[in-house]
């Protein structure tokens, strides 16, 4: 037996030594990069974080003057409102489509039809998201002036409308991973007590994958809010406190991108726009995780 | 015998009323990609030529083609394939072959995940302050291609992962019984058998780093670079370049007075190549499932 394992070490040329070293260092790769992100980000941040920043009222006031003279102002309360109200409005008529969607496509369509479907949806994800914005600056800006009667159309309803084809995409393909996840078990159970389709769908398919269904709702949600070129072009892009569908507004990722080229290095200004990334990743972060969370929790189901 | 109730009926109505309801919501996602397409091509018509995607960019951007942002495009897109494939590729293969299901594996798995999750505009901060800054590789194509590359690895992890779990593991289990190591394994029998959904997953990589815009605005893209017109090897992966996303953005927000349909030419240039290329995935993978030996 010694003899063996012996002669099988030898056999192990050194070749695949390096190759499984590659191998794994690729597989932890990924843990090194989230972990590179957060310190590089923070590091250009950190500076003005920690001294000279004031915490409170960056979170709270409303008053967005980076480039002020005298008087420098740093408030991301009107972005950090414009990304929720935007990303508020745009799953408001995402989720119904994207869930409505994923069901129709899991338990109503023919298996063709089905196919279909799934491509159109990959497709609509595929669209670039400065396509999107460009229509938004286009299109959806000429409709929402002639149907509003606005005076322009760039506004936070133009960007949730732009937010919700981008995120619907993912709601429907994640619901529907969810609802295929539910045992066949089950629907048959229910249509032998004699349900229709509709009310195995409501009494049973729904409450049996609710916690997946949720998390494409959040993951739609994470993707909205990090949604950068689409809603830089199309939300009118001016720091404002929302006030309904038709206001203009600015959010956290348009304003990184808009000021970004325009700011000296380690400048006060050019920490800030890093300490909102530091924000963003955040938000993101815990809107995965508990994504995440939610997802595993049907499994150990 | 079975004469239908009221209920029944009331169960009939309802079901065939959502199934109409639910038909329509579903249809109504067709709607906005045909009207997108149809939307631009009808704009584009009048200035798409050959001329218009083989002349740069005239007049400060007010006129003229797309050569110079296209072939930057195609660059970015390029490198940063170099980089994550082999990486996203093998990362996969440690997950699925290496991989023991322990708490390692499992923030492994989360990192992938969010990874996805990090906002494009992130990506492009890290890419300032890790490649351009700390690298010193300053804004160049070299720069911008690896936030891309980063950006687009979980793409990559996510579909090799699925082709590699479909491999049987009985087809792993023969050949360790001959004796084999567990690389010649993977490199004779797991990645020959899963290599058409492996490119499934380059390709989609492929289309999402053509599209993207926020991460290589500050990394190593300009808004107007001339190069020589024709000539492939114009760009110097050390120097900047102009990327077609960015293009549609500086000549749709910034320049006034842009020769009308330019800007939905280089959209349309844009949307057809992504979808061209993820129409070539989708291909593919039907292909390979009709082709399927298990």
């Amino acid at each position: 037996m010694n003899i063996l394992r012996k002669k099988s070490r030898a056999k192990l040329p050194f070749s695949e030594t390096v190759i499984e070293l590659f191998i794994r260092l690729c597989g932890f790769s990924c843990i090194i990069f989230v972990f590179g992100i957060f310190f590089f980000v923070f590091r250009e941040g950190a500076g003005f974080l920690f001294n000279g920043l004031d915490i409170g009222q960056f979170l709270t006031s409303p008053e967005w003057y980076p480039t002020s003279l005298n008087n420098k102002r740093y408030g991301t309360f009107a972005l950090i409102l414009g990304t929720f109200s935007v990303t508020a409005l745009a799953m408001c008529m995402a989720v119904p489509f994207g869930l409505g969607a994923a069901i129709f496509v899991s338990e109503f369509c023919s298996p063709k039809l089905r196919e279909t479907f799934k491509i159109v949806i990959e497709l609509l994800a595929a669209i670039p998201s400065v396509v999107w914005g460009f229509i938004g600056l286009t299109l959806m800006n000429q409709l929402i002036i002639r149907v509003f009667n606005a005076p322009i159309g760039l506004t936070m309803l133009n960007g949730s409308i732009m937010l919700a084809l981008m995120s619907v995409p993912i709601i429907v393909s994640i619901a529907e991973d969810a609802l295929k996840a539910v045992p066949d078990s089950y629907r048959e159970a229910a249509e032998a007590l004699g349900a229709t389709r509709w009310q195995v769908i409501y009494r049973v398919l729904l409450p049996a994958a609710k916690n997946g269904l949720l998390a494409a709702v959040l993951l739609g949600a994470a993707r909205s809010i990090g949604e950068t070129m689409a809603v830089l072009m199309a939300t009118g892009h001016s720091v404002n406190i929302p006030s309904g569908p038709l206001s203009w507004i600015r959010t956290l990722t348009a304003t990184i991108a808009a000021e970004l080229g325009e700011v000296a290095r380690g400048d006060e200004h050019y920490q800030v726009l890093f300490i909102i990334g530091i924000l963003l990743f955040t938000i993101t972060f815990v809107v995965n995780l508990i994504a995440d969370l939610v997802i595993k929790g049907i499994r150990q189901e | 015998m079975f004469t239908e109730t009221p209920i029944d009926r009331r169960k009939r109505l309802t079901e065939n009323v959502m199934r109409i309801f639910l038909l329509v919501v579903t249809t109504v996602m067709i709607i906005p990609l045909l009207l997108i397409i149809g939307y631009l091509l009808y704009k584009a018509i009048p200035v798409l030529s050959f001329e218009f995607l083989f002349s740069n960019p005239r007049d400060n951007m007010r006129a003229g083609g797309i050569w110079a942002p296209f072939l930057g495009t195609i660059y970015l897109v390029v490198v940063s394939l170099l980089v994550s494939a082999p990486v996203g590729v093998f990362a996969a293969v440690y997950l699925n072959e290496y991989a023991r299901e322990n708490w390692f594996t499992r923030i492994t798995n989360l990192a992938v995940v969010n990874l996805a999750g990090v906002p494009s505009i992130v990506h492009a901060l890290f890419g300032v302050g890790a490649f351009v800054l700390f690298a010193g590789l300053g804004e160049s194509i070299l720069a911008a291609s690896l936030t891309l590359a980063i950006m687009t690895l979980p793409v990559i992890i996510a579909s090799t992962t699925e082709a590699l779990k479909a491999v049987p593991m009985s087809f792993r289990e023969a050949c360790w019984n001959l004796g084999a190591t567990r690389w010649q394994t993977i490199r004779r029998i797991v990645i020959p058998n899963s290599i058409s959904g492996i490119l499934t997953g380059v390709i989609l990589q492929v289309s999402r780093a053509a599209g993207e815009t926020a991460p290589i605005m500050f990394t190593g893209a300009v808004f107007y670079k001339a190069i020589a017109e024709g000539n492939l090897f114009a760009y110097n992966i050390t120097e900047q370049c102009m990327a077609l996303s960015l293009h549609l953005f500086t000549i749709s927000t910034q320049v006034p007075d842009v020769t009308e349909g330019t800007p939905h030419g280089t959209a349309i240039v844009l949307v057809g190549s992504v979808l061209l290329v993820n129409a070539t995935a989708i291909v593919l993978r039907v292909y390979l499932r009709t082709r399927k030996k298990w």
